[in-house]
């Protein structure tokens, strides 16, 4: 399939594999420590097998860049008691409806009697608002700055057209505070970022720039196809060869320098930033919340229901915080694949198909199999 | 990184391994979808209160003998409720479903359909025209299947005590040979072969609701497979296991044979046939084709040294135009099925996981 098949090409991967293998020689030991940052370069790199194609002395660490993911239990909590409330239509995207809450979630709500609808977009959400004027309809609206213009035009077209029966229960978070957090968090030492792809064609490359000026790491805005992430890989490792520390466009077909100025226009125009908002596994973050600003605050599903507020401690067995810092790998979580498989979630990670833990339970357990095998018969 | 975790791994496998049991309190869409949760409900619910040798093997349909003694022909049965929506798609309609889905769990066992039953649930206020078309599709079908359609039931509910149509068919077929084909009878070294491309069904139906508002070519797959497994049956020695992949698509299909079998299925994505249609309806909504449902496509596993003869008998068929080995089995790792990617890796694929969207059938 045209504009597809160029950027999977198996030919052009072990050029460009070999590439990384030969200047990541050159820098030698210790490994390379690379955090791809979001969950979209995860699902590539276990759904193509890329760490395969990598030599031992680059590992990859899975970052927070998973909306669905970082969304405390708190906030499903909150959501979910909007959902049960008399009247409403509670909407929002797929991968939510499985996220477990503190004892049930979006789905199982659904399955007790809460109108639960998934949407594509919040344009189907305020559809439906108009099309059901006696009811209640709230869109849970998550993402990072890709999903937020949808979320804003939605608010504006509901503000324009006086739609009274719409409102947003909002979530979006911005990427460079996380980044920022992850930066300072001591425990964790990176040599450099595979940079947001999807969130950059929106703000723009040039927002990292900090990154290499003030932390001293490169840093390479990728696309999401399995050549792309292999190709900022190599240009990172190039980087880091030659002594560079630079923000880099690898994605640009998609991504400029400024970014897309009529999309921050719209969030600027409807969203103002939290002073604190709870990511999970990351802590509260400081201005890394987006909320609706008081032209717009009659949208806002907040201040419309009374919801609990409450910030919810992660279920003990669970270490969706260490996996979305990187400290620690899905499969040294004492629950992954046992009682937490992706039927069964007890973490947000195990939800989304961008989750560490989802993609790596769901493609990535064979090589730890054939070990097995190996071991099996020596 | 360091693997030494190979126990972890030994969990992962004993726990997909665990008998299933059903832990929500109340039924969800994710229970009726073909995946995991349906296998929860069918073997750790409905078999823990039917069980019996038959219905043990679950299998996509009960084969036994009438009299008992040995030398009687076999006969096979099933039954199959068809609640799709729309009711109407490109490429048929409930009705063509309704007669298609059971004459094709029939034909699975090698059984030749002969009688279909059809159960009706009509909600208030459903226009006849519309029931005449899906009745006529019927009749359509039963003739290309060579069935007919014997006895049946009728029952009106009020409005919104049904969606509009629901459709129960069952069916009776005859096994004219001596060959028995079962999910748990493949061995390291067979062939798996596909008789279609993938995916056309369940795309057409997700495209049909119009809430995504793409506009393609794309049409419903659904066909009766007898007269393709009739001429299969010609050489009846060497197949092992024959599945339509519908609900949870290929993907789901294959593990349930590894699982079965407890071999290692190795599919290879280059020889997966994908319309290009489907593939570019998968990427834009984040899809894997491997679990769209399939309403006309067969998934036969066969002992290598008969594959091509086989695939050469497929291959003048209408309906296996476009069949292929797609992979084959392997000793180890058993009970998983592996794909090499076009990209040169290669991954797990599991059997599908909550709904990927609900009434395809």
């Amino acid at each position: 399939m045209k504009y597809v098949d160029e950027y999977r090409t198996g030919k052009i991967a072990g050029r460009l594999a070999e590439e990384i293998r030969r200047i990541s020689a050159r820098i030698g030991d210790p490994p390379l420590k690379l955090m791809e940052v979001c969950g979209g370069h995860t699902h590539t790199i276990f759904k193509y097998g890329i760490e395969d194609l990598l030599p031992p002395n680059i590992q990859m660490i899975h970052g927070p860049g998973c909306p669905v993911c970082v969304i405390p239990l708190g906030r499903v909590d909150d959501a979910l008691a909007i959902a049960k409330r008399e009247g409403v239509i509670f909407t929002t995207f797929g991968d939510m409806m499985r996220v477990p809450g503190s004892k049930t979630s979006l789905l199982q709500a659904k399955a007790e009697g809460a109108d639960v609808r998934m949407v594509y977009s919040p344009l189907d959400a305020l559809k439906l608002a108009k099309r059901n004027p006696d009811r209640e309809v709230v869109f849970l609206a998550l993402g990072f700055e890709t999903t937020a213009p949808s979320t804003a035009l939605t608010v504006m077209a509901a503000a324009k057209e006086g739609v009274g029966n719409f409102s947003v229960f909002c979530n979006h978070i911005m990427i460079v505070p996380a980044l920022k957090a992850l930066l300072d968090s001591p425990d964790l030492k990176l040599e450099g970022f595979v940079g947001p792809g999807h969130v950059s064609a929106v703000i723009g490359a040039r927002v990292y720039e900090f990154v290499p000026r003030e932390y001293g790491k490169p840093l390479v805005v990728s696309g999401f196809e399995p050549l792309d992430v292999l190709q900022s890989v190599a240009m990172i490792v190039k980087q880091i060869a030659e002594g560079r520390a630079e923000v880099e466009n690898q994605y640009t077909r998609f991504v400029s320098r400024d970014g897309n100025a009529n999309a921050l226009a719209a969030i600027c125009e409807v969203f103002e930033a939290r002073d604190y908002f709870e990511w999970r596994g990351l802590g509260s973050i400081a201005h890394s919340g987006l909320k609706l600003r008081k032209d717009y605050s009659r949208f806002d599903a907040e201040l419309r229901f009374a919801v609990p507020g409450l910030r919810i401690a992660d279920p003990k067995a669970c270490q969706c915080g260490e996996i979305l810092k990187g400290v620690k790998k899905p499969w040294e979580c004492k629950v992954f694949g046992a009682a937490c498989a992706p039927e069964t979630p007890i973490g947000s990670c195990m939800v989304s198909s961008e989750g560490a833990c989802a993609a790596y339970y769901n493609f990535g357990r064979l090589s730890k199999l054939a070990e097995r095998s190996a071991v099996a018969k020596p | 990184m360091e693997f030494t975790t190979s126990p972890l791994f030994e969990r992962v496998e004993r726990a997909r391994r665990r008998k299933p049991r059903v832990k929500d309190e109340f039924i969800t869409l994710a229970h009726g979808a073909g995946g995991k949760a349906m296998h929860e409900l069918v073997e750790g619910l409905f078999l823990d209160y039917f069980r019996n040798p038959l219905l043990e093997t679950l299998e996509d349909q009960a084969v036994f003998e009438i009299a008992g003694d040995g030398r009687a022909p076999r006969l096979a049965f099933t039954t199959d409720s068809y609640v799709v929506t729309p009711l109407f798609f490109p490429g048929g309609d409930i009705g063509r479903l309704a007669v298609c889905g059971t004459v094709n769990d029939l034909a699975m066992s090698g059984a030749r359909p002969l009688y279909l039953s059809a159960g009706f649930i009509i909600e208030e206020g459903f226009p006849v025209a519309d029931l005449k078309r899906v009745l006529q599709s019927m009749r359509d079908a039963a003739e290309e299947a060579g069935v007919q359609i014997v006895t049946g039931d009728t029952k009106v509910v009020q409005r919104g005590g049904a969606d509009k149509l629901f459709i129960n068919t069952a069916g009776i077929g005859l096994i004219e040979h001596g060959a028995r084909f079962s999910a748990a009878k493949v061995r390291a070294g067979d062939r798996v072969i596909l008789s279609g491309s993938m995916g056309d069904h369940g795309a057409t139906i997700m495209i049909a609701r119009g809430e995504l508002e793409l506009e393609t070519d794309i049409r419903s797959d659904v066909a009766p497979l007898w007269s393709l497994v009739e001429a299969m049956l010609e050489t009846p020695a060497g197949i092992h296991a024959m599945r339509d992949p519908t609900r949870g698509g290929v993907a789901t299909t294959l593990n349930e044979i590894a699982l079965a079998s407890e071999v290692c299925l190795r599919i290879d994505e280059q020889a997966l046939p994908v319309r290009d249609e489907v593939k570019g309806a998968c990427e834009i909504l984040g899809l894997d084709p491997l679990y769209l449902s399939n309403e006309g496509e067969l998934v036969v596993v066969v002992a290598a040294e008969v594959a091509d003869q086989l695939l050469a008998q497929m291959r003048q068929h209408p309906l296996g135009r476009d069949a292929r080995v797609i992979g084959e089995a392997q000793a180890e790792p058993p009970g998983i099925v592996v794909l090499k990617t076009a990209f040169g890796g290669t991954r797990i694929v599991d059997m599908l996981v909550g709904e990927l969207a609900p009434r395809i059938c």
